[in-house]
C-alpha cells in the first residue's frame, strides 16, 4: 500500500507543479491545495499505514497506528488551510484592483514615471 | 602607546580639532593651524636619525587584537624613518603652500581634515610592521585620496578621476591583503621582521609565487607601474597641493616602499625580480615617451612620475639581486643605494616642479603650455626654480638627479654580470630602455623649460601673469635649494639616511659607507651614456616637428584608457545584460528556477549517493484503496485537461474528499472529519472567489502545454517518488510514538491520542497554529475591507 502512496503523492505533486507553472492564478492556488495534499499523504506514509488500530486507548487493543504523524498532519491541514484561504481572498482582490488573474500581465510599471 | 604611536595617530587627532577650529575661526587661514602638526612630527622623526644610522631600532607593540595577531606593532628602521621623514617633511611644505594656494572661500575644512587622514594612514604604512595594520592604513591612504581627488566634487572630471583611481588602488589593495594573508599561512605571523627571519619557510612553500604576484599587484597598483599607471594622470584633477604631495612625493612611493620593504622576504624568487625589472623599465620608458605629447603641465608631470616611478622599481629589482646573490655583492648594493636616493631626489624635486606647475595656473590661469611662453623676465623666481628642479629631473649636474641617473645607468650596465636564472643573456635590453627613457625624459624636461619660460610671450593666458607671493613660493624655493644642496654634498644623506635605508633593503648589518661622488672617471660607461641622453635628447629637441607626428600613431583606441573605460562600460552592460535575462519579472521562469534546481540537486544526489530502494514491508492493498486512488487521478486529469475554472474547483474537492476517506481507511478519524470539514468551506470559498470573478475574464482558457513545465513537474514528481521509497526504504530506528501510546492515560488524562498530542505532548505547535489561524482571519478581514488603491494614491501624488 505504501508503494502506493508514494506513488500517488508522487504523481499529485508532479501535477501541483504544472498547476503552478502555469499563468493563472487561480490554477497556481488550485496547484498549491493538490500540492499539500501530496504532502500530507507522504507523511502519513511514512509513518506506516494500516499497522494496527486507531489510536484511541481501548483496554482490547495492543497495536495503535502511529498517531504522531496524524497530529503534524492535522496542524498541517489547518495551516495550508490558512494559507489558502488567503491566498484566495488576494486573488479576490487582485482582480479587483488589476482585473487580470494571468501573471504575465502583473508586471507593473516602474516606479518613477 | 608610546610616542611613535601618538606621533602616528596625532594628525588624525588633530583633525577633530581643525574641524572644530574651522567651524568657529574665520579669520586666519585654517593652514595655520594644520602646519605645526606635520612640522612637529618632522622635527621628532628628525631627532631619530642618530640612533637609526646608529644601526638601532625601535621596536613597539599596542596590543589591539592580539588573538588573531592584529597588533599595531610600529618598527623604525632606516627604510621607514626615511619614507616617515619624507611623509612629514613634505607635508608640512604642502600644508605652507595650501595656505597661499587655496583661498578662504574653499572648504578649508574638508582639505584639512582629508590631508589629515591621509598623514596617519601614510606614517602608518611605512612605520607597521604588523601585515594587517599595514593593509589598513594602506587602505585608508586609497580613500583619503580618493577624497581629496575628488575635492571639487561638482567637476565630472575630478569625480571621474576619483573613482578610477579608487577602482584601481582598492583592487590592488585587496589582491595584497591575499599576499600578505599567504605569508601568513607559511610563517604563522603577520609581522614583517618575523617573515624575514622565516625566509626559508617561504622559499620552500609552493604558495610563494602566489604571495609574489598579489603583493606587487599591490605595489603596482598604488605606484602607478604598467599597466596600472592610467589613474595617476587623471588623479591631476586634484587641487595642486594635493598632486604635490600624494602623487608625487608620498603615496606613489607606496609602492615603492613596499617592495622595497619585501626585498629580503621575496629576493630569492626569480619571479620577484624578473617582474619588477621589467615592469620598471616599460614603466620608465612608456611614462616619459607618452609626457613629451602631453600639454598640460601637471599631465606631463604625471607622465613624469610614473616614468621616474618605474626607474626606482627598476632599481629595487637590480637591488633584489644583491640580496639573492648576499647583500655583500658590492655591484648591485649600488643600485638600492641609486633607489633609495632616487626616492628622495624625487621627492624633493618633483614636489617642486608640482608647486611651480600650480604658481603658474594661478598666477597665470592655465596649465596648458601652448598658451604659456616667455614668462622668464616675468616671474624669475619660478623660472630659476624650474630650471633647477626640472634639470635635476633630467638628470644634468650639479643638481641631484644627477648623481641617482648616474647610479641607476650604472645598475643597469652592471646588470650583465648577473648571475641569475637568464638575465645575462637578456641584460642588453636593459640599459637600452633605460637611455632611450632617459632621453625622453631629457626631452620633456627642456620642453618644460623652453615652452614656458623662452620663446615669445603669449597673450593668451586668462590672467595677467606676474610673480607669485612669497607664500607660494616659499615651499618650492626650499624644496628647491635642496635639490641644489643634495646635489653639492650628496654625502650628507649617505651615511645619515640611505645608508640606514639601503641596509634594512637588504636586510644587512654591515655598514655600507657609501660615498656619493660625482666623478666617477672616464672609463664609467654610465657617464658616456649621460652625454649620448643630454646630445640625443638635445637633437629630438631641436628636431622635435619633425618627428612628433609619431605620436599621431598611438590613437586612443589603442590606449590603456581606452581599455579601462570600455571595460567598465562593457561590465556594466554585461552585469545589466545577465539581471536583465535572469530577472524577467515573470513568476513562471522564477519558479521554474526554483523547481528546476530541486531536480537537479534531486538527480545529483541520486547520482552520487545512490538511493537504496527495498520493496518489502509494505502493507496489502485493498480494493477500495484501489477505487479510491483512480478516483483521484481521474479528478487530477480533469484538473489538467479542463476549459472551465468551475469544473476544476469541483474536481479539487474531489481529491479532498478522497483524501478523507484515505485518512478514514488509514486509521485517522481525527484527520478524517478535519479534512471532511477543511474541504467543505475550502470549496466554498472556491466556489465564493469564483462568483465574483469579472465578467471579461470570463472567457477561460484551457491551460497551454508547455514542454519544459511539463519536463519540470515530471522531474519533481519522480524526485519526490525516489525520494520517499527511499527514505521509506531506510527507516533508521523505531518511531517515538510508543512512549505517546504508554504514557497518553497516565501521564495525559486522555484516550484520543492525536489529541493529546495535540493539545498537551505538543501543545505548542497548536498554540502557534492558531496563531497562523488568527493573522490570516485578520488579513482576510483586512484585505477586503481595505479601500486604499495605488492607482489613486499615485494621481494624488501627480496632482
Amino acid at each position: 500500500m505504501e508503494l502506493v502512496t508514494i506513488i500517488l503523492s508522487g504523481i499529485l505533486i508532479a501535477s501541483a507543479t504544472y498547476l503552478i507553472l502555469s499563468k493563472s492564478v487561480l490554477r497556481i492556488i488550485i496547484g498549491l491545495s493538490i500540492l499539500s495534499h501530496g504532502v500530507h499523504l507522504m507523511i502519513l506514509t511514512m509513518g506506516q499505514l494500516k499497522r494496527g488500530n486507531v489510536p484511541v486507548l481501548d483496554d482490547s487493543v495492543s497495536s495503535y497506528s502511529d498517531p504522531l504523524p496524524q497530529a503534524l498532519i492535522l496542524t498541517a491541514i489547518v495551516i495550508s488551510f490558512a494559507l489558502t484561504a488567503y491566498s484566495l481572498v488576494l486573488l479576490l482582490r487582485n482582480y479587483k484592483e488589476l482585473g487580470t488573474d494571468n501573471t504575465e500581465d502583473m508586471k507593473g510599471v516602474p516606479h518613477g514615471d | 602607546m608610546t610616542l611613535i604611536h601618538l606621533a602616528i595617530f596625532l594628525p588624525v587627532i588633530a583633525a577633530v580639532a581643525i574641524a572644530i577650529i574651522y567651524r568657529y575661526v574665520k579669520d586666519v587661514h585654517l593652514g595655520w593651524f594644520v602646519l605645526p602638526i606635520p612640522a612637529v612630527i618632522a622635527a621628532y622623526l628628525f631627532s631619530l636619525i642618530p640612533s637609526v644610522a646608529d644601526n638601532q631600532v625601535f621596536h613597539h607593540t599596542l596590543n589591539l587584537m592580539p588573538r588573531i595577531g592584529l597588533n599595531f606593532d610600529v618598527y623604525i628602521d632606516g627604510l621607514g624613518l626615511l619614507f616617515a621623514i619624507l611623509i612629514s617633511g613634505i607635508g608640512s611644505l604642502v600644508v605652507l603652500y595650501s595656505i597661499g594656494y587655496l583661498s578662504k572661500d574653499e572648504r578649508l575644512g574638508n582639505f584639512y581634515v582629508y590631508l589629515l587622514i591621509f598623514m596617519t594612514a601614510m606614517l602608518g604604512v611605512v612605520l607597521s610592521d604588523n601585515v594587517l595594520m599595514l593593509y589598513f592604513f594602506w587602505e585608508l591612504t586609497s580613500i583619503s585620496s580618493f577624497l581629496l581627488i575628488a575635492f571639487w566634487f561638482t567637476k565630472d572630471k575630478s569625480v571621474y578621476g576619483a573613482q578610477k583611481s579608487m577602482l584601481i588602488t582598492f583592487f590592488g589593495g585587496f589582491m595584497m591583503l591575499g599576499g600578505f594573508i599567504i605569508l601568513s599561512i607559511i610563517t604563522g605571523s603577520f609581522s614583517i621582521r618575523e617573515m624575514i627571519a622565516n625566509v626559508d619557510l617561504i622559499t620552500a612553500s609552493p604558495l610563494a609565487p602566489l604571495a609574489v604576484v598579489l603583493i606587487l599587484l599591490g605595489a603596482f597598483t598604488k605606484s602607478a607601474q604598467f599597466p596600472f599607471y592610467i589613474w595617476l594622470p587623471d588623479a591631476m584633477e586634484a587641487p595642486t597641493p594635493v598632486s604635490a604631495y600624494l602623487h608625487s612625493a608620498t603615496m606613489v612611493k607606496a609602492g615603492l616602499y613596499l617592495v622595497a620593504r619585501f626585498t629580503p622576504v621575496f629576493a630569492f624568487s626569480e619571479l620577484w625580480v624578473w617582474l619588477i625589472l621589467v615592469t620598471g623599465l616599460v614603466t620608465l620608458f612608456w611614462g616619459s615617451f607618452n609626457a613629451v605629447k602631453k600639454d598640460d603641465l601637471k599631465a606631463v608631470l604625471a607622465f613624469s612620475t610614473v616614468s621616474q616611478l618605474g626607474m626606482i622599481m627598476s632599481l629595487l629589482g637590480v637591488g633584489a639581486l644583491a640580496v639573492a646573490s648576499g647583500a655583500n655583492e658590492q655591484l648591485f648594493t649600488v643600485a638600492v643605494v641609486a633607489a633609495v636616493f632616487h626616492i628622495i631626489n624625487h621627492a624633493t624635486f618633483k614636489g617642486a616642479l608640482f608647486m611651480v606647475a600650480g604658481i603658474l595656473d594661478h598666477e597665470t590661469g592655465t596649465r596648458s603650455i601652448r598658451k604659456l611662453g616667455g614668462l622668464m623676465t616675468l616671474m624669475p623666481i619660478t623660472f630659476t626654480m624650474t630650471i633647477i628642479t626640472s634639470l635635476s629631473m633630467a638628470g644634468l649636474p650639479p643638481f641631484n638627479g644627477f648623481l641617482s641617473k648616474e647610479l641607476f645607468l650604472e645598475a643597469m650596465f652592471e646588470i650583465s654580470q648577473a648571475n641569475f636564472s637568464a638575465l645575462a643573456e637578456w641584460s642588453v635590453l636593459f640599459p637600452i630602455l633605460a637611455i632611450a627613457g632617459s632621453i625622453f625624459t631629457f626631452v620633456y624636461s627642456i620642453k618644460l623649460i623652453h615652452g614656458v619660460f623662452f620663446g615669445k610671450r603669449t597673450h593668451d593666458t586668462p590672467k595677467e601673469p606676474h610673480e607669485a607671493p612669497a607664500l607660494l613660493l616659499a615651499s618650492p624655493i626650499i624644496l628647491s635649494s635642496l635639490v641644489i644642496i643634495f646635489g653639492l654634498f650628496p654625502n650628507i644623506l649617505s651615511g645619515s639616511i640611505i645608508d640606514p635605508a639601503a641596509m634594512s633593503i637588504l636586510a644587512s648589518d654591515t655598514a655600507l659607507n657609501t660615498k656619493i661622488s660625482h666623478w666617477h672617471g672616464f672609463n664609467n660607461p654610465a657617464l658616456w651614456a649621460t652625454v649620448a641622453v643630454v646630445v640625443i635628447g638635445a637633437a629630438l629637441y631641436l628636431f622635435r616637428n619633425s618627428w612628433m607626428f609619431i605620436y599621431d600613431y598611438h590613437k586612443e583606441q589603442f590606449t590603456l584608457n581606452y581599455l579601462y573605460d570600455q571595460g567598465l562600460i562593457y561590465s556594466e552592460l554585461g552585469s545589466a545584460k545577465a539581471t536583465d535575462g535572469i530577472m524577467t519579472g515573470f513568476l513562471r521562469e522564477y519558479m521554474v528556477y526554483i523547481f528546476g534546481f530541486f531536480v537537479v540537486i534531486g538527480v545529483i544526489t541520486t547520482f552520487y549517493a545512490g538511493l537504496p530502494i527495498v520493496f518489502d514491508n509494505f502493507a496489502e492493498v485493498g480494493l477500495q484503496d484501489m477505487a479510491l486512488v483512480i478516483i483521484m487521478l481521474v479528478s487530477l486529469a480533469i484538473i489538467m485537461m479542463t476549459r472551465s475554472r468551475m469544473v476544476s474547483i469541483i474536481m479539487l474537492g474531489a481529491i479532498g474528499f478522497s483524501m478523507a476517506l484515505f485518512f478514514a481507511f488509514f486509521r485517522a478519524p481525527d484527520l478524517a472529519l478535519t479534512q471532511l470539514a477543511i474541504e467543505t468551506v475550502t470549496t466554498t470559498l472556491f466556489l465564493v472567489c469564483f462568483y465574483h470573478l469579472p465578467k471579461r475574464s470570463k472567457h477561460e482558457e484551457s491551460m497551454q502545454f508547455k514542454f519544459i513545465n511539463f519536463i519540470v513537474s515530471v522531474g519533481v514528481g519522480v524526485i519526490v517518488i525516489l525520494f520517499g521509497l527511499a527514505a521509506y526504504s531506510n527507516r533508521l530506528f523505531d518511531s517515538i510514538s510508543q512512549y505517546h501510546i504508554d504514557n497518553v492515560y497516565e501521564l495525559a488524562a486522555g484516550g484520543n491520542m492525536v489529541n493529546v498530542i495535540l493539545v498537551d505532548f505538543r501543545g505548542y505547535d497548536t498554540l502557534m497554529e492558531t496563531l497562523v489561524f488568527g493573522i490570516a482571519g485578520i488579513g482576510i478581514y483586512a484585505l477586503m475591507k481595505a479601500k486604499v488603491s495605488r492607482k489613486d494614491d499615485d494621481n494624488e501624488e501627480h496632482a
